[in-house]
């Protein structure tokens, strides 16, 4: 990376940082086999690689239990320059990614109990956040970094709270997160980070041609995109957890003092310490202040 | 780096007689100047390879960085508690009379306060989600109301734009008077605040202000008053009695100064408002293209806008109260800005890399965030971090980052066990 000619630095060099959903409890229900989703994976990095010879990509593995970097072009590339690149990635990304599995499962094994769907998404998504910190630091010339979320478990309610964070943190650097979503539901999550960062969200229908998608919608890099139509968001799903019980909610209560949601009526604020006084409904006086002050 | 750090020291014990010797350096150009005050060269050292790098101040950066965090994560024990007013509800007061046209501020007092407070409805929105605010101006010696309480921070700047002017005196009692019947009005959460933007040197009141003050106490509106141009005894009054603060501003940038420090919710005015529990809705955005008509203006639109989960009724923005069921409607997104605050996450440990060596695992040798390597820091003193609850390694830069923008650590978000006992935590 450092090596390469600093005259070549353009606006179209990208960093992909890809978080590769690896879940089990979702790849062992999906119609659509793990191995079917890499072969088409595999293709569109390539795909990204060949575009521009300095363009970077980064792999990190969303597991159930734990996540890790399983690629880094920039690694690799200098380790075997003569085999060329394509035979690399294949076989390094395979290799890792069979040893994270393994772990991954192990980890959970030791506490079968409680049988977990979701993917720790806010761990891999805050890895991919301080790479990239890394990479803004690395000087003043860097390829252009995108977050790309390849996510088929459903959300996590439990993460909301880190998830937001780390999408704000994207947000105030620029880093847009785009999000292809292969699963049965749509992903609240998925779609507010890539809304509020301004990056790309999709749902493919046809997964037969993930490969389509993946190319012609998440291999534009920032620069192009302002020339290209890419799908706008088909509304996006804005509903938050409640903090009592981790539940995905449309309507709740909020705690006036620290914002906190809840689903139900409490009478002390387990955040914050607050105790909530009359019981009244806010609805009637929201109302009867409606009432009183008519637009003017 | 010692060099360095002794320019630095040099530097600040400088800086405070700085302005004394300003008199003696008045024969130098401004370029000049500039030259011999930044000795910018002196920044940069030469690496290995003889290529000139700036000076590494990381170290320095750092050990600032620790002291802000500690002395905040102590100020958290001593609170214990996270209580602030974030749900604010704030008339602005522009004073537009004659003496607003005054060009001490350049171009005109006037243009200086808009462009202000046109910053300081961007920042107040993004430091407190949920609250509104309201704008009004004094002129010929009444106050109109430009904009009603909303959140919405564009219509708000639209309507201030739109009717800069200036004439007539200025009335502090009818300003006043206008937006406490204003903020008399809403719901008891809600903290009542005024901030007036002072610039004539009187006021013309038709009745006693002093009743209008104490009107002002009772209903526990909290006025502040920044003046333009001198201090006056009726504005520090008015402050004193309400709880609000009085400044005068001795030019632009201290201006701007001033009316940015209300952005930030006041932490002394948790007391002034009742703690509730406030019923609200999250709406969905709607399909880009599709068409419906919204219930605010009554207009059939086309996209943007959003649906109440109530009543299922389409509004253009939020954060607002559904016109159909009552119900209020916030972005979540919104919220969630916030929540940083309420969990904070836990200073990391400081950790000599020579205990690196002999620590276990795949990649000790790596900061778990960015993958940088903390072994081969070359010469320097490596110094590293490490998360007190997963245990992992990060480098100093990440520990900064995920401090200071991230609000959560890498390696406690990739490890399930510790999720089940943070959620009985709570
Ligand atoms: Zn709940
Ligand atoms: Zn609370
Ligand atoms: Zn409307
Ligand atoms: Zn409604
Ligand atoms: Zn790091
Ligand atoms: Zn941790």
């Amino acid at each position: 990376m450092a090596s390469a000619p600093s005259k070549l630095y353009s606006d179209d060099v990208s960093l992909v940082v890809v978080l590769l959903d690896t879940n089990p409890f979702f790849w062992t229900t999906s119609s659509f086999s793990f191995s079917h989703f890499l072969s088409h994976v595999l293709a569109f990095l390539n795909a990204i690689l060949t575009l521009n010879q300095l363009n970077q990509v980064v792999i990190i593995a969303t597991g159930c239990n734990s996540c890790d970097y399983v690629y880094d072009s920039s690694k690799t590339a200098n380790q075997s320059f003569g085999n060329g690149r394509m035979p690399t990635l294949c076989a390094t990304l395979l290799q890792n990614l069979e040893e994270f599995m393994t772990k991954d499962e192990k980890l959970g094994i030791e506490e079968a109990e409680e049988r977990i769907t979701g993917s720790l998404l806010s761990g891999s998504l805050s890895m991919a956040l301080c790479y990239i910190q890394r990479v803004f630091r690395s000087g003043s010339l860097h390829p252009q970094p995108r977050i790309l979320c390849l996510q088929g478990s459903p959300d996590g309610p439990e993460q909301y709270v880190a998830i937001m964070n780390a999408i704000f943190s994207a947000q105030r650097s620029m880093v847009p997160i785009d999000s292809c979503y292969i699963g049965a539901q749509n992903s609240a999550f998925l779609q507010q980070a890539s809304y509020i960062t301004g990056g790309v969200h999709h749902k493919p229908q046809q997964l037969d041609g993930l490969f389509q998608y993946l190319l012609t919608i998440f291999a534009t890099d920032l620069h192009s995109r302002s020339f290209v139509q890419l799908p706008k968001p088909v509304g996006v799903d804005f509903r938050a957890s409640c903090f009592c019980h981790k539940n995905t909610i449309d309507m709740g209560y909020i705690c006036s003092v620290c914002l906190s949601i809840f689903c139900t009526r409490h009478k002390k604020c387990s955040t914050c310490g607050s105790t909530f006084g009359q019981a009244q409904s806010d609805d009637a006086s929201a109302t009867n202040r409606k009432r009183k002050a008519p637009d003017s | 780096m010692k060099n360095g750090e002794g320019r630095r020291l040099n530097k600040q014990a400088g800086e405070d007689d700085e302005e004394e010797e300003d008199d003696l350096e008045g024969g130098l150009e401004a370029w000049e100047r500039r030259y011999a005050e930044d000795r910018s060269w002196e920044a940069l050292q030469e690496d290995e390879s003889g290529l000139l790098q700036p000076i590494d101040n990381s170290a320095i950066y750092h050990a600032q960085y620790r002291r802000r965090l500690r002395a905040l994560s102590l100020a958290s024990i001593a609170a214990s508690r996270i209580q602030k007013g974030l749900i604010r509800f704030l008339y602005v007061v522009i004073d537009l009379s004659r003496a607003a046209s005054e060009m001490d501020f350049k171009p005109s007092r006037m243009v200086v306060v808009a462009k202000h407070v046109e910053a300081f409805i961007r920042e107040f929105f993004d430091q407190n989600p949920l609250s509104q605010i309201g704008l009004a101006i004094i002129k010929d010696g009444v106050a109109h109301c430009l904009t009603d309480l909303g959140g919405s921070p564009e219509s708000h700047i639209k309507a201030l734009m739109g009717k800069l002017s200036c004439s007539g005196d200025s009335s502090l009692q009818n300003g006043l008077d206008l937006v406490h019947g204003f903020l008399n009005q809403i719901p008891t959460y809600g903290h009542r605040e005024v901030l007036i933007l002072y610039s004539a040197l009187s006021t013309c009141d038709p009745g006693d202000i002093m009743e209008t003050i104490q009107k002002c106490k009772k209903s526990k509106l909290r006025c502040s008053v920044i003046g333009l141009s001198a201090e006056m005894f009726i504005c520090k009054h008015l402050c004193q009695e309400t709880g609000g603060t009085y400044s005068v501003a001795l030019d632009e940038s201290h201006f701007k100064e001033l009316i940015l420090e209300h952005a930030p919710p006041p932490p002394a005015i948790a007391e002034f408002a009742i703690s509730n529990l406030i019923k609200m809705g999250f709406p969905q955005r709607a399909a880009e293209g599709s068409i419906s008509i919204c219930s605010c203006h009554k207009e059939a639109k086309v996209g943007v806008g959003y649906t109440c989960p109530r009543c299922k009724a389409r509004v253009c923005e939020l954060p607002t109260e559904c016109r159909i069921c009552g119900l209020q409607l916030v972005s979540s997104p919104h919220l969630a800005r916030s929540y940083h605050h309420l969990f904070p996450i836990a200073p990391f440990n400081e950790v000599p890399s020579s205990r690196l060596n002999n620590s276990h695992g795949r990649s000790p040798s790596a900061c778990f965030g960015c993958q940088q390597s903390l072994l081969n820091l070359g010469n320097k003193p490596g110094l590293n971090v490490a998360c007190p609850k997963c245990k992992k390694y990060f480098c100093l830069e990440c520990d900064i980052y995920i401090h200071e923008s991230l609000h959560n650590c890498p390696g406690c978000e990739s490890y399930r066990p510790s999720k089940p006992v943070a959620a009985s935590g709570e």
